[in-house]
């Protein structure tokens, strides 16, 4: 309770702090931290809750991105019916992508959730309609508040509280009965299976609203850059919400946010950063030393660092 | 944690400002990646030009901040995002390619941002979305095309085989070669972009055998396929008539000999007859020890004409209209390589196009020397559809 | 006239199928043997072209450079185990997953901090740049003529190596059962470097082999990687013969699907639909030709497992 009220009241304040600084820019970044925060807490769902490792998530955060890219493109511009749409195709991807995948395991499960996000990929690459591999503008954000979405303090705000309402709904989820069957059968399916729970359904619905959050975190996405390509169902972009996870502490609740901030603060400062090189990509090389680093000898994120050193 | 890093980032960004007296130019280009040659040529005609005006523009000392695209318009979108708001700066140069020009100009028209376009100047742009904001210091997409179009015919090829990538510049650049050639088109076929392996094409031509293959391949797509393509034989038999950014000096120096005897159309040739060309080549060949291609050219007239833009405008890049007439006024105001050369009313240049020829000079290098002109004060065909004045 | 179109695209397709075996088979080892999911495999790949390449410039000879860039890789291979990859055996999948990611991110901006970030100049043999005539007519770049043969000569190796020395029957000892195999004293420590270097060095020879091909440029490794993967799930993860033959099928399906479908569609939509729609439907076809054998025979074509 108490970690959510402190990075509640920090978030509150950051866009306030960076007005006052004559650093908008920052507002702006602050609201992508927010919306792959999001995209990473949805991955965590699946991936540190259910033990699910999907090299395909991307397909179902980018496909969202599409859903409003799309609509908008054909004139449909309200947020009430291009967000929903988004949250419903995102999850109706999953529940097929992961009917289907849910009956692999092991290495043939990472694979095939890889090769089903690579034909999503390649499908939205091949329609030349909606830009293909040079990606599509949109007219502009959203409408259907009553506020004129460009302005930085009005999405910030308005991304916060979405986050804040999933992170909520994710909260209840993970301690509901759900979630704990969900722990119990990622620790041991065969003795979840035997006491009575059906595995495979309560795995895909796990998927299936995980994907289903990471399609609202798509739409935001489209919002936030006025613009969706292809790019965004890449299996690299599934490999850093991975990463985002693992930084942040894989299975614990704060996972996804915390490694969505640390990797895009890291990436903003290192590579900005004119000692490096005009906005070079060597920020590439820190980041990969740290995952290394991470992964050999911090297993539980900095979440999990955290927690230690509480004591808990 | 969040909070601390960021604010530490930003006083550390807040420092760097710019203050009145300087001019701060966000150059957005494509270093990295089979395409770089492009944009490093670009660059380093541009720093020459800075270099011999004492690192001054318009008489303002110049910042150029430089940004890597990767030719990923999603990366340039979001570079450009931070060289407007971020870093603040006045204008806007640099870009290769169309698709990352084509995301990225939204952000910058919404910016009331001035954009001088060394390379690509979509038809997107110049036709009917034509803007103040922004102005070509290079030429009009289909251009070159079209100019290689009316050799082709003039050479009496019956019939021709075209191949692009499947990017806005590609379809530009098949359209306008269609403009200017009357003979038969046997197909048409675009690839992918930075595709490198062309084993499937070649067989593909080689079924077909025209008798002219036009190609636009640009950057490292080029050397891949020019390479592969007299590898298989076939250059022996079939023709092959390139815009001039295929055959120019980065391919050279990758590629060599196989070139000789190719055909290709430009807006500027290394063996131009003017003082500042002279000028140009010679500068260059000092600082960087090789032959500048036609995209070191357009880096370097784009600084000159942001020079002469800046000095008449004295300085203001914020006051559009003045802006904007000091920029159209520049070309006449100052001596270009090119030579002489005016502006459209959408921004793009009016401009002759010659047919070089890849042969070796007096000092044997491999250099695309000029043998004749091809169009004569070419208009750009979308300007037709720009509504300002 | 359109058989030669074919006779051509099948060459094609044979000669990037054989430099994909290449690469699975390593892949194919490593996972089989030691049960590790390599993802830095694609980045052996991209660091012996780039060896290659300055190899070629500093001794002026292809055919000179070539060993010296295997060696090198097979070192570099043999090092990245000894350090990293040792500590990931026993971790689960995930772990391999993002640190052998991490390994890219690294190798990536290694290389990029050596060589700088634009492509280098790797050029084959100048004997082999002209095209050789084939009977039936047919002209085929000499030097593609070449990476087949080797391709299978090194394919024939690998067989011969596998399945008639010692060290092949602990490999696929190894592969088959790794817990029996400790049991019967393998000294596993050393055949997994020992594979692991084997891997690279045949990493190596298909980016140098591919080098004056393709560009040699950084992140060339990740689009080829997913390839390689797809083919040592359809072939059989830690088989040798699951590899060449799924690396065939892969490769002759994406080749000729790149060439046959643009023109198929061509018949029906116009030329810029056409040519999107062909090398898009032909990049699906080996995922969903994946997905079909993960259903139909999960263990894939040649499972090494008994």
């Amino acid at each position: 309770m108490k970690p959510a009220l402190v990075l509640g009241a920090l978030a509150c304040l950051y866009p306030l702090a960076m007005q006052a600084m004559d650093q908008q820019f920052y507002i702006s970044f602050g609201a992508r931290v927010l919306i792959y925060a999001m995209a990473a807490a949805s991955l965590n769902l699946v991936l540190g809750y259910g033990g699910m490792v999907s090299f395909g998530h991307a397909a179902f955060f980018g496909a969202g991105a599409y859903v409003v890219g799309i609509l908008a493109a054909e004139g449909v511009r309200s947020a009430w019916i291009a967000w929903p749409a988004a949250v419903a195709v995102a999850a109706l991807g999953a529940l097929v992508i992961g009917a289907l995948s849910l009956r692999t395991r092991g290495v043939y499960f990472i694979m095939i959730t890889l090769a089903f996000a690579q034909m999503m990929y390649y499908i939205f690459v091949s329609l030349k309609d909606y830009g293909g591999d040079d990606g599509l503008s949109l007219p502009g954000r959203s409408t259907g508040f009553g506020i004129d979405l460009r302005g930085d303090l009005a999405w910030y705000y308005l991304v916060l509280a979405l986050l804040a309402g999933v992170l909520y709904l994710l909260q209840r989820l993970v301690r509901s009965r759900f979630g704990r069957v969900i722990v119990a059968i990622r620790e041991n399916e065969t003795r979840a299976a035997a006491i009575g729970y059906p595995v495979y359904r309560y795995k895909l619905l796990c998927f299936v609203v995980s994907g289903g959050i990471a399609g609202l975190a798509g739409a935001l996405i489209a919002n936030q850059s006025v613009y969706v390509s292809p790019s965004l169902l890449h299996w690299i972009q599934s490999g850093t919400l991975m990463i985002m996870v693992i930084l942040g502490g894989v299975g614990r609740f704060w996972g996804g946010p915390l490694g969505a901030v640390l990797l895009l603060t890291l990436e903003e400062t290192l590579s900005g950063s004119q000692m490096l090189g005009a906005y070079s990509l060597h920020w590439q090389l820190p980041v990969g030393l740290i995952l290394l680093a991470v992964v050999l000898f911090a297993p539980q994120g900095i979440a999990g660092l955290l927690s230690r050193r509480r004591g808990a | 944690m969040n909070r601390l890093i960021v604010l530490i980032a930003a006083a550390a960004f807040a420092c760097s400002a710019p203050a009145a007296e300087r001019l701060k130019i966000g150059f957005l280009s494509t270093l990295s990646g089979p395409a770089a040659g492009l944009g490093v040529e670009i660059r380093d005609g541009f720093e020459l030009a800075l270099k011999l005006a004492g690192g001054s523009l318009g008489g303002l000392p110049t910042e150029v901040v430089f940004a890597d695209d990767q030719l990923n318009p999603e990366v340039g979108k979001q570079l450009t995002e931070r060289l407007i708001r971020r870093d603040r700066v006045n204008l806007m140069t640099g870009i290769v390619f169309s698709n990352v020009m084509l995301a990225v100009w939204p952000s910058i028209e919404q910016s009331k941002m001035f954009y001088v376009a060394p390379n690509s100047t979509p038809t997107n742009i110049s036709g009917k979305g034509c803007s103040p904001y922004f102005f070509s210091a290079s030429w009009p997409n289909e251009a070159h095309h079209e100019a290689a179009g009316h050799f082709a015919t003039s050479k009496g090829y019956k019939n021709a085989y075209l191949i692009a990538p499947n990017y806005p510049a590609g379809k530009d650049s098949l359209t306008g070669f269609k403009r200017g050639y009357k003979g038969k088109i046997v197909a048409e076929v675009y690839t992918k972009l930075n595709q490198l392996d062309y084993s499937a094409e070649l067989a593909q031509i080689r079924a077909a055998n025209p008798d002219t293959l036009y190609a636009f391949l640009p950057g490292g797509m080029g050397i891949n396929f020019i390479k592969q393509f007299v590898a298989s034989g076939m250059s022996r038999d079939i023709q092959l008539v390139v815009p001039g950014f295929v055959s120019d000096q980065d391919v050279v120096r990758a590629v060599g000999e196989p070139m000789l005897g190719l055909f290709d159309t430009s807006h500027w040739a290394y063996d131009l007859d003017n003082e500042a060309n002279r000028k140009f080549v010679a500068a260059f060949e000092k600082e960087h020890k090789r032959i500048p291609s036609l995209f070191a050219e357009q880096g370097y007239t784009a600084a000159l004409v942001i020079d002469a833009a800046v000095r008449a405008a004295k300085g203001k890049v914020e006051d559009v209209k003045a802006f904007r007439q000091a920029l159209m006024s520049a070309p006449a105001r100052v001596k270009t390589p090119r030579g002489d050369w005016k502006v459209a009313h959408n921004g793009t240049p009016i401009q002759d196009y010659y047919v070089r020829v890849l042969a070796k000079d007096n000092q044997g290098r491999i250099v695309n020397k000029k043998i004749g002109t091809v169009l004569n004060d070419h208009v750009d065909f979308w300007a037709k559809e720009c509504a300002m004045k | 006239m359109p058989w030669i179109l074919f006779l051509e695209q099948l060459l094609n397709g044979l000669q990037f199928g054989l430099m994909l075996f290449l690469l699975a088979a390593g892949l194919t080892l490593v996972f089989g043997i030691m049960d590790m999911i390599n993802l830095a495999h694609g980045s052996l790949y991209m660091i012996g072209a780039y060896l290659m390449a300055s190899f070629s410039q500093a001794t002026g000879s292809f055919w000179a450079a070539l060993p010296l860039a295997l060696a090198a890789t097979a070192l570099v291979g043999a090092m990245l185990e000894l350090t990293v990859l040792r500590r990931l055996y026993e971790r689960d999948h995930l772990a391999q997953v993002l640190a052998t990611f991490a390994i890219i991110l690294i190798a990536n901006e290694a290389v990029r901090l050596i060589w700088g970030s634009q492509p280098i100049m790797l050029n084959g043999p100048a004997a082999l740049s002209g095209p050789v005539e084939l009977p039936g007519g047919v002209h085929y770049a000499s030097y593609r003529l070449m990476i087949i043969g080797v391709g299978a000569a090194v394919a024939v190796l690998l067989y011969f190596l596998v399945t008639r020395t010692r060290a092949g029957m602990l490999v696929r000892a190894g592969a088959s059962n790794r817990e029996m195999a400790l049991a019967m004293g393998v000294d596993i420590k050393r055949l997994f470097t020992v594979v692991f270097a084997v891997g690279a060095a045949l990493a190596a020879l298909a980016g140098a082999m591919l080098g004056p091909i393709l560009a040699v440029q950084v992140g060339m490794g990740e689009n080829i990687l997913i390839l390689a993967f797809v083919v040592i799930v359809i072939g059989g993860i830690g088989s040798i013969r699951g590899a060449f033959v799924g690396a065939l099928l892969v490769g002759l399906v994406d080749t000729m699907g790149r060439a046959l479908l643009p023109m198929a569609f061509a018949l029906v939509f116009r030329p810029q639909v056409a040519s999107n729609l062909g090398p898009s439907v032909s990049s699906i076809l080996i995922y969903v030709l994946m997905a079909a054998v993960l259903f139909l025979r999960p263990q894939g074509l040649f499972p090494a497992r008994g």
